[in-house]
């Protein structure tokens, strides 16, 4: 059904594979709006949830989505701190898949993490995200997110403003996107821009209002407030004025402007809070469609039963 | 690999002669009585004699590697002296010099006579390097005359730059006293924070953190200054960028005590190759661009690059399976170090064997002081039989060395030694 067995990112990944994720998750979506939210689509398969760094919403994106396909999982939580004393990464996930499982989702802190599994374990890898590399299943829900909107990608304009250098989300969504046909523009301080990005195909600003003169819709990506006092950035004073989504700059412009954010959001500073919760905003929307993607990836991939038959 | 005793008298019998120091290149023979070079040239064969054929190989000097880690003592789990020789006369190699970041570090003068005793027995030349700074803390320089006296033929913090400017002048003018080489890892830390491959391009797309070219060029420029400034001899380790290369092609027109190397797997690879996360391709400094890869070759050429040395770094499969960012830098290289050189030199960028081989012989035993001239009657031989021709792959049949970390696994390779002679034996490589 998909070219690649895995789902590792979206760097190189076919347009018509992401088409096809896209729309099989427009259908998913409608079973989360029936009352009965359950489908028996990976009954009898075996999923783990490996994460080896925090996290909230991706976790319980994908346990919803599996729980909501009647798959059997098993979640698998451990700080990168203890890995490295103990077991290793390789030791851990061999044991895993002894166990008899389809599917590894793995968050990971370190870039190339899921390729390095694929090495070790016969399962399906699933990236939800490694390091500061690619997070392709947020791409995915981002992209679904953004045809619910425009119905096409084709030619749309995003921007993609923040800390692009360490967010996997912005490279995911840069390979995705440009796959698709849209045009990018990413926007951030220059001190947290990644070398020679423009050699993938994006333009590159450090004037947020000239960003969204251009855009018909923005990514806006947390900005990590521990990195102040590492010298990326000044102060988040500065960084708000310069690249927050404010109420101020928005009424500076007279647009339709489709405002997306991964989350978790600071509010107040990447973005205000009557922003966010302005109806420009779909950032409730990519949350449900996250979970639509990552049943539509776990079907696509585990090639489940369809309800009919 | 099977090792044997020289015999009493060893003809090696019409080979192509390669003799580096003469730069001279002709069909004859070499015959080595007792284990020393008798003569070079046109032998004929005695019944007393045992007779190796040589034709169609080439028959010249041992290889000299000035830049390996045998991780003795304290990490033999690695590498030991004697399983490093192993691999060295695997790769051709009848000498090398062993840099100081074990554990303990090799910084006094019992450490370095603890390398050369337990080295004595074994069936090619080691020779330690010493630390520039002891426990190589680059705060304090360690007692480089004792050092010296008792085998170090050159000081190295080697895996950490001394970052200390002041630190590294004083190095360099107390080496200085006895025209010792001082080698720095040449990368300024704050520029390369937590890189672990080149910045640029593909480690945007990996994600991962990049080490720009300038942390090597910038460190280069002020060693060669302060080299310049203290009038002592500067032995550049490593080097991987075209920027630093113009800094040494610049400086070694007005500094004669400066010299550079370069590794084989800079040589053979551009940064591209590690689109997989091959963790053997993890190496410091890392693999560069394809312009610095040029570049790199073409210094050798007009010999801006003194030297080819391996930088030969052993490590477990363990280490080398954990995740990118986590792996240690390193590869070996002794064991695969001519099949690469001689693939990415003479088969693909024109360069003669002739240019070639003082690039592992001559040149090397010239920077660190040692007999450049292995054809001279009386000499203890040290000789290379090589079939330049050969295609091969090599496999972890290939490795004598304690670790397996190369990237060169399953690659297709050009030219193989077939025998090496060292130190009274004779080696055929299989």
């Amino acid at each position: 059904m998909l070219q690649h067995k895995h789902l590792l990112g979206l760097e190189g990944y076919p347009s018509e594979d992401i088409q096809t994720i896209i729309d099989t998750a427009f259908g998913f979506r409608k079973v989360l709006e029936r009352p009965i939210k359950k489908v028996p689509s990976l009954q009898g398969k075996t999923v783990v949830n490996l994460f080896f760094e925090m996290s909230t919403r991706t976790r319980i994106s994908f346990e919803l989505a599996q729980k909501r396909m009647s798959a059997d999982t098993v979640a698998f939580s451990a700080t990168s701190s203890s890995l490295n004393k103990g077991e290793s990464f390789k030791d851990t996930v061999q044991n895993i898949e002894a166990m008899k499982i389809d599917a590894v989702i793995l968050r990971h802190p370190a870039s190339g993490a899921p390729r390095h599994l694929t090495k070790f374990v016969d399962a399906v890898v699933i990236n939800a995200g490694d390091g500061t590399h690619e997070h392709p299943t947020q791409a995915i829900l981002d992209m679904m997110s953004l045809q619910e909107q425009f119905n096409n990608l084709e030619g749309l304009k995003v921007g993609i403003i923040g800390d692009i250098s360490h967010s996997r989300v912005a490279l995911s969504n840069i390979f995705g996107l440009t796959t698709m046909g849209a045009d990018v523009m990413i926007c951030g301080p220059s001190t947290l821009i990644p070398p020679h990005i423009e050699k993938l195909g994006v333009k590159v600003s450090y004037d947020m209002d000239e960003v969204i003169d251009w855009a018909d819709a923005v990514n806006i990506l947390r900005i990590q407030l521990e990195r102040m006092g590492t010298g990326l950035y000044p102060s988040i004073r500065e960084y708000r004025e310069l690249f927050g989504l404010s109420v101020e700059r928005i009424k500076r412009h007279s647009k339709d402007l489709v405002v997306m954010h991964p989350g978790p959001m600071n509010r107040g500073t990447e973005i205000d809070s009557a922003v966010a919760d302005s109806d420009r905003a779909i950032i409730l929307d990519q949350v449900l469609n996250g979970v639509a993607s990552r049943m539509a990836i776990l079907y696509l991939l585990l090639g489940g039963k369809t309800e009919e038959n | 690999m099977r090792s044997k005793k020289q015999p009493r008298e060893l003809l090696l019998k019409g080979g192509t002669v390669v003799d580096p120091f003469r730069k001279e290149k002709y069909v004859g023979d070499v015959f080595i009585k007792n284990g020393k070079i008798q003569k070079v040239g046109d032998v004929n064969y005695k019944s007393s004699m045992t007779q190796v054929d040589c034709s169609g190989l080439i028959v010249t000097h041992g290889f000299c590697d000035i830049h390996v880690h045998f991780r003795e003592p304290g990490r033999e789990d690695k590498e030991s002296l004697a399983t490093g020789s192993q691999a060295a006369l695997a790769g051709g190699f009848t000498r090398v010099c062993v840099m100081p970041n074990t554990n303990p570090p090799l910084d006094t003068p019992e450490s370095i006579r603890f390398i050369v005793e337990k080295a004595e027995t074994l069936p090619i030349h080691i020779h330690p390097i010493g630390s520039i700074t002891k426990g190589q803390k680059g705060k304090e320089i360690c007692e480089m005359v004792a050092m010296r006296n008792e085998g170090a033929v050159a000081f190295s913090d080697d895996g950490i730059p001394v970052s200390d400017g002041e630190i590294m002048r004083l190095a360099l003018e107390y080496a200085g006293m006895i025209g010792v080489p001082i080698i720095n890892h040449a990368e300024d830390c704050c520029i390369r924070k937590n890189g672990v491959m080149n910045e640029g391009e593909i480690s945007t797309r990996m994600g991962l953190t990049g080490n720009p070219d300038i942390a090597e060029s910038t460190m280069v420029n002020r060693d060669l200054e302060l080299a310049q400034l203290a009038g002592s001899v500067l032995h550049v380790p490593h080097v991987s960028t075209a920027k630093a290369m113009n800094h040494i092609r610049r400086m070694k027109k007005e500094n004669k005590h400066l010299s550079a190397e370069v590794t084989p797997h800079h040589l053979y690879f551009n940064d591209e190759a590690l689109v997989e996360y091959d963790t053997n391709l993890k190496v410091a400094p890392p693999i560069r661009t394809e312009h610095d890869r040029r570049a790199l070759i073409k210094a050798l050429k007009d010999d801006v690059i003194d030297c080819i040395a391996t930088d030969h770094a052993p490590h477990t499969i363990e280490e080398k399976e954990r995740t990118f960012d986590l792996a240690p830098f390193g590869m070996i290289g002794l064991e695969s170090c001519f099949g690469v050189v001689y693939q990415t030199l003479v088969k693909e960028s024109g360069m003669t064997l002739g240019e070639l081989i003082p690039k592992l012989t001559v040149n090397p035993r010239v920077v660190m002081g040692f007999q450049p001239d292995l054809f001279k009657p009386g000499i203890q031989a040290e000789i290379s039989v090589i079939d330049t021709e050969k295609e091969w792959v090599f496999k972890k049949s290939s490795i004598q060395s304690r670790s397996g970390n190369s990237p060169f696994l399953g690659k297709k390779l050009t030219g193989k030694i077939q025998f090496i002679l060292s130190k009274g034996i004779i080696t055929e490589i299989t």
